[in-house]
């Protein structure tokens, strides 16, 4: 039978993915521009059919902590907000990845700092991949740039997640949350059963068993030689999702001269960016990271051999530029462009920053 | 085929519903769509816009510099968007609390007075879908059997029987727009 091809907001493709790949669990309190997700769900009562749970929680804090309870305990359970949400949930998250628990945060960014604007931002890069909470952690950062994606990378943040028992992160905004475009969502599937997870994660505290060890879940230690010692398995396992999880598209970069870098929603204004370029007969390439982090250093230094100049186009004052520069290791111009605060420039805008700092 | 679009009037006017229709009809041709709404606070009487893209081919930003066509329901918008529709494009306005009408020489304009039309046939809901006929009658992006296929889609069962309703604007939007 062919696929379904339906038409919907990214916020709601995320929701309706949940409920197919069978998702445990879902905790979140609403906030623009994400409320779609709790909405659908709320619409869809998979509790009735799937058997996954729903809960608008008292807060952000409080949503992010049933996450880590259910993640204990081998489920698959995620939680959304927007980011001064997100920030709310910074030191559970904080825990989930120090206990190495899997789970999925969605954040739909709008423009900060404070409680911003609710109008579409990246701003929240930094605080997604270099950090947020305390501690040495990463999450696994996924960037979607369309609806399809939105729907696809509920599934692959889980797999990713259980794969590596770490928290892996949706970074969105505004605009891939309140668009609508086709989408084919994934097929449905039965949530695990009790020994299903078991088998999964011989890890989790499911309750007293007398042919095993207890499993304790906790992110504390404190003999300092023992923490040490989780620290730098961490970082290996780090090193080993650095090595094997990198993900990126590449937009026409074969023959470029100039490159732009740019994720989510700015990629697509990039990618127009770059057909407008390309008309006026400037060899303009994209390359879009889709992870992160793990950021696509590799990939970004390779076309450094070949292009003029980079234009990192961002939702913020410049953020992944950072990342960029040190992948580069100055050995091309790398230029950032980007509006603020809740602003979002046309391509027009993009074409115009590519020629004033790059081409000259 | 691409049309880049832009409809933009007060917020309950059934601006982001009728982009929402054009969109669906535009999947029911297996045309490539993208349905971007301005969101925000000022949802009821302030303005409200969208942007909604039908192709052929795969779409790349939602968010645009230009418009092939703009369809402006009200005085603020036109003083936004009258600007930004391309060279040689379209521009549809509804006559009703336009004050400062369009003027550009470069673009074709079209008048199309929906407003008094639905109040006078006592058809007000379906406001949106005269001016949607408007559209398509200048620009046939999609074929009216896939709007009622997109609305049949679209619409709870219990309101179906609204549908003969809207084919009927659509028809009246077709013929009562005209050259300004």
């Amino acid at each position: 039978m062919a696929k379904e091809v339906v038409l919907m907001k990214g916020n709601e493709a995320i929701a309706r993915a949940a409920i197919r790949i069978g998702v445990d669990g879902y905790f979140g309190y609403p906030i623009t521009p994400q409320s779609e997700v709790l909405e659908t769900l709320a619409e869809e009562k998979p509790w009735e059919t799937t058997g996954m749970v729903v809960i608008q929680a008292e807060s952000e804090v409080a949503a992010i902590n049933m996450v880590y309870g259910g993640a204990g305990a081998g489920k698959m359970v995620m939680t959304s907000s927007s980011s001064p949400g997100v920030s709310l949930k910074q030191e559970g998250i904080s825990y989930i990845a120090g206990a190495e628990l899997p789970c999925l945060i969605v954040n739909v960014m709008r423009g900060g700092p404070g409680l911003g604007t609710i109008q579409p931002s990246q701003a929240d890069y930094f605080q997604t991949v270099k950090g947020g909470g305390h501690g040495d952690y990463r999450l696994i950062a996924l960037a979607p740039a369309s609806v399809q994606e939105m729907a696809d990378f509920v599934g692959l943040g889980f797999e990713l997640a259980f794969k590596y028992r770490n928290p892996a992160i949706i970074l969105a905004d505004g605009v891939i949350g309140q668009m609508m475009e086709k989408v084919i969502l994934p097929e449905q599937k039965k949530r695990l059963t009790d020994e299903e997870v078991l088998a999964r994660c011989p890890w989790a505290a499911t309750g007293k068993n007398k042919n095993r060890k207890p499993n304790i879940i906790t992110s504390l230690e404190l003999d300092p030689a023992e923490m040490e010692k989780r620290n730098i398995n961490l970082q290996k396992k780090y090193a080993e999702i650095q090595e094997n999880e990198v993900r990126f598209e590449e937009v026409e970069c074969e023959d470029a001269e100039y490159l732009i870098v740019a994720f989510g929603s700015s990629a697509r204004i990039a990618q127009k960016a770059m057909e407008t370029a390309r008309a006026e007969g400037i060899k303009v390439g994209l390359l879009r990271p889709i992870t992160l982090w793990p950021f696509p250093s590799k990939a970004i230094a390779e076309r450094a051999k070949q292009v003029k100049g980079i234009l990192s186009v961002e939702l913020n004052a410049g953020q992944m530029v950072e990342d960029v520069r040190l992948a580069v290791e100055c050995k091309v111009p790398v230029e950032y462009f980007g509006r603020l605060g809740g602003i979002v420039p046309d391509p027009d805008e993009v074409v115009a920053a590519l020629k004033e700092k790059l081409i000259k | 085929m691409k049309e880049e679009i832009i409809i933009a009037g007060f917020g309950g006017q059934g601006v982001l519903s009728m982009g929402k229709i054009l969109a669906y009809s535009g999947l029911m041709e297996d045309k490539e769509v993208t349905w971007m709404p301005a969101y925000g606070p000022e949802q009821r009487g302030g303005t409200a816009n969208v942007t909604v893209i039908v192709s052929d081919e795969r779409i790349s930003s939602p968010i645009l510099s230009k418009y092939d066509t703009a369809i402006i329901l009200n005085q603020p918008s036109l003083e936004k968007f009258e600007s930004k529709v391309k060279t040689g494009g379209i521009l549809i306005y509804d006559g009703y609390g336009i004050i400062d009408p369009p003027k550009r020489k470069d673009i074709k304009i079209f008048r199309i007075d929906a407003m008094d039309e639905a109040n006078e046939r006592g058809m007000a809901k379906t406001f949106n879908m005269i001016v949607l006929g408007g559209l398509l009658k200048l620009r046939p992006i999609v074929s009216i059997e896939s709007v009622l296929k997109a609305l049949k889609k679209t619409l709870p069962e219990r309101h179906h029987k609204l549908i003969p309703m809207n084919e009927e604007a659509i028809r009246i939007g077709m013929d009562i727009i005209k050259e300004q």
